[in-house]
């Protein structure tokens, strides 16, 4: 448990950073600082480590001021992720992951043997430990970082906007990776990032900061899009919010219907309903428009591109955007396993929210 | 012409004090190099410290370069208590010329690492001095290498001035041929001056690239994530 009590950090010119911040991070959760930049979040993050200590108040770990540790001492038990990775460029990433075991008197063997584990934990096959970062794309540099990170398996992990110099799909593979990782390891996160999508997808709380080191709201992620606790969070979280919000609610009640399907390469005989296209049995491909014909045996390529899919048993969100980026306005469900099990509409989707409502009132 | 070199070459007496004084030129050059590079690490590592010694020690240093090295020579011994033909003298000005050549490239190459490289290694809990060594100065090796091969060159021909107050070195040949008036010596030590100065740079680029491996490996091959 990490605990900010009045914190306050003030520059000598008369900034101030960080102002009367008081916030307790729970053991074991992932809890994401969000904010604009100069609003305080990256230094109120390594306050925690001492790479900036406060001018008033305290920092605690399990109830245990920061500042009676040894900074190098405390610093290697907990893990830090950086912006851009911050790897050393003259290390293999082998030795760039075994530093902090080798800064705590590890033997040579013992922590490259750990760090070749980590890479595996990150997913970077071993071979890749010879390399240097330099040879490495940026999300792979990310991944080295975070096992780096890992490394002496520190109970405390900071993330200082690890992801933000990475492409948007790469940035979501990941988010996803740093999910599962965490299912896994448990450890207490603190996740600083500017963006909003960011904060909602990973934290499980999420502490929004405005200009000046003003902890704005501090809450879960459903509640900061439902109930902005004023202007700044409300324009902060952006116009999409009702929508974003869609992502903490749960599909119970949702009704599944079915369509026409075809498979790729059997017959299809002119139908005035949408259709299905389904390749290697069970997965969806595309659609056909009502009363398209094909000559002969017809491909994929005669198919419309379908819209996104909607996994069953996820948030409403996935559903409307399914629906709603279809070109039959027909979101194809589909099962864990990527098999097409029905399709929703938007209709429905908005049926499901408005009796949500009903019952909330 | 190459005549007369052979002839000069041909006496023991003379291979000796060419063999000698080459040797001594090479000491008399390289161990400055050695000791202001020693010098001028610290040095530049305090100016990136402390801000406000900065400018001093990069304006100090500026000014103790434009001191002609023939009169550092002859300034020294009354400084330092040596006598006017001691080796000394000429080791104390070159590793200061070596030094105040250095500072400022020393200075560049460790503000030029990356600010996040930098904060991770703090982050790590790397404690400053074991920072310095392990991170901040190997990725400083390319351009101190840069400013050693300036040095290097620096040293070897200023050596040779050395000779005008009566110190050892190649430069002995030169006076002693003008003495005679006579050529050979003058060119051999002319060419065995430049022979010096390649190889030494030659050195230093050689362990430059030892030390940096790191930087000449094909970026990206990665792909993906």
């Amino acid at each position: 448990m990490i605990e900010f009590r009045d914190v306050t950090k003030k520059y000598p010119d008369g900034t101030v950073a960080v102002d009367e911040l008081n916030l307790t991070v729970e053991a074991g959760t992932i809890t994401v600082f969000v904010g604009p930049s100069g609003c305080g979040k990256t230094t109120s993050l390594r306050m925690v480590n001492r790479m900036i200590d406060p001018s008033a108040g305290e920092v605690l770990i399990d109830g245990e001021d920061v500042r009676k540790s040894d900074p190098a001492l405390l610093r290697r038990g907990i893990g830090y992720v950086i912006q851009q990775a911050g790897l050393f460029p003259h290390r293999t990433v082998l030795d760039n992951v075994a530093t902090v075991p080798l800064l705590s008197g590890w033997t040579k063997a013992k922590a490259r043997t750990r760090a070749a584990e980590l890479l595996e934990t990150v997913g970077l096959p071993a071979e890749m430990g010879k390399r240097f970062p330099a040879q490495l794309s940026g999300g792979q540099q990310q991944r080295v970082g975070v096992a780096r990170a890992l490394a002496a398996d520190p109970p405390i992990l900071l993330m200082d906007e690890p992801f933000s110099a990475v492409d948007p799909v790469v940035r979501e593979g990941l988010q996803d990776e740093l999910l599962r990782l965490q299912g896994e390891l448990d450890k207490t996160i603190v996740f600083v990032t500017h963006d909003i999508d960011e904060a909602v997808r990973l934290g499980e709380k999420v502490a929004v900061f405005r200009q000046g080191g003003v902890l704005a709201q501090y809450d879960a992620p459903a509640e900061i899009l439902a109930r902005p606790a004023d202007d700044f969070v409300s324009d902060f979280v952006g116009r999409d919010r009702g929508y974003r919000g869609l992502s903490f609610v749960d599909n119970e009640g949702l009704p599944i219907g079915q369509v026409d399907t075809v498979l790729v390469g059997g017959a299809h005989s002119p139908s005035q309903q949408w259709t299905l296209v389904l390749v290697d049995g069970d997965k969806p491909r595309g659609w056909l428009a009502p009363g398209s014909t094909v000559d002969g045996e017809w491909t994929t390529a005669d198919a419309l591109a379908g819209g996104s899919l909607y996994t069953r048993g996820t948030p409403l969100r996935g559903a409307l955007d399914a629906a709603l980026s279809s070109p039959a306005g027909l979101g194809v469900v589909v099962d864990d396993a990527g098999a097409y099990a029905g399709v929703v509409t938007a209709e429905e989707v908005l049926k499901v929210i408005e009796s949500r409502r009903e019952t909330a009132e | 012409m190459f005549g007369d070199i052979g002839t000069y070459l041909s006496s023991p007496g003379n291979r000796d004090l060419v063999l000698q004084q080459l040797l001594e030129h090479i000491y008399l050059s390289l161990l400055p190099l050695v000791l202001g590079l020693l010098v001028a690490i610290p040095l530049g590592w305090t100016a990136t410290r402390f801000r406000w010694l900065r400018g001093l020690l990069l304006g100090g240093a500026n000014i103790l370069y434009t001191i002609p090295s023939l009169a550092l020579f002859v300034i020294l011994p009354a400084i330092i208590g040596t006598g006017i033909t001691s080796p000394v003298n000429v080791i104390v000005a070159l590793t200061l010329y070596t030094a105040t050549l250095l500072v400022r490239p020393v200075v560049d190459a460790l503000e030029a690492v990356p600010q996040h490289v930098v904060a991770a290694a703090v982050a790590m809990g790397y404690r400053p001095l074991a920072r310095f060594f392990a991170v901040e100065l190997p990725l400083a090796v390319p351009v101190l290498a840069a400013g050693a091969r300036v040095a290097s060159v620096s040293n070897i021909s200023l050596v040779s001035v050395g000779a005008l107050v009566g110190i050892g070195g190649l430069g002995l040949l030169f006076t002693k041929g003008f003495e005679i008036d006579y050529l050979p010596p003058i060119i051999i030590g002319i060419l065995l001056t430049l022979i010096l100065a390649l190889i030494v740079d030659l050195l230093i680029v050689l362990l430059r690239n030892m030390l940096t491996r790191w930087q000449r490996v094909g970026a990206h091959v990665g792909g993906g994530s």
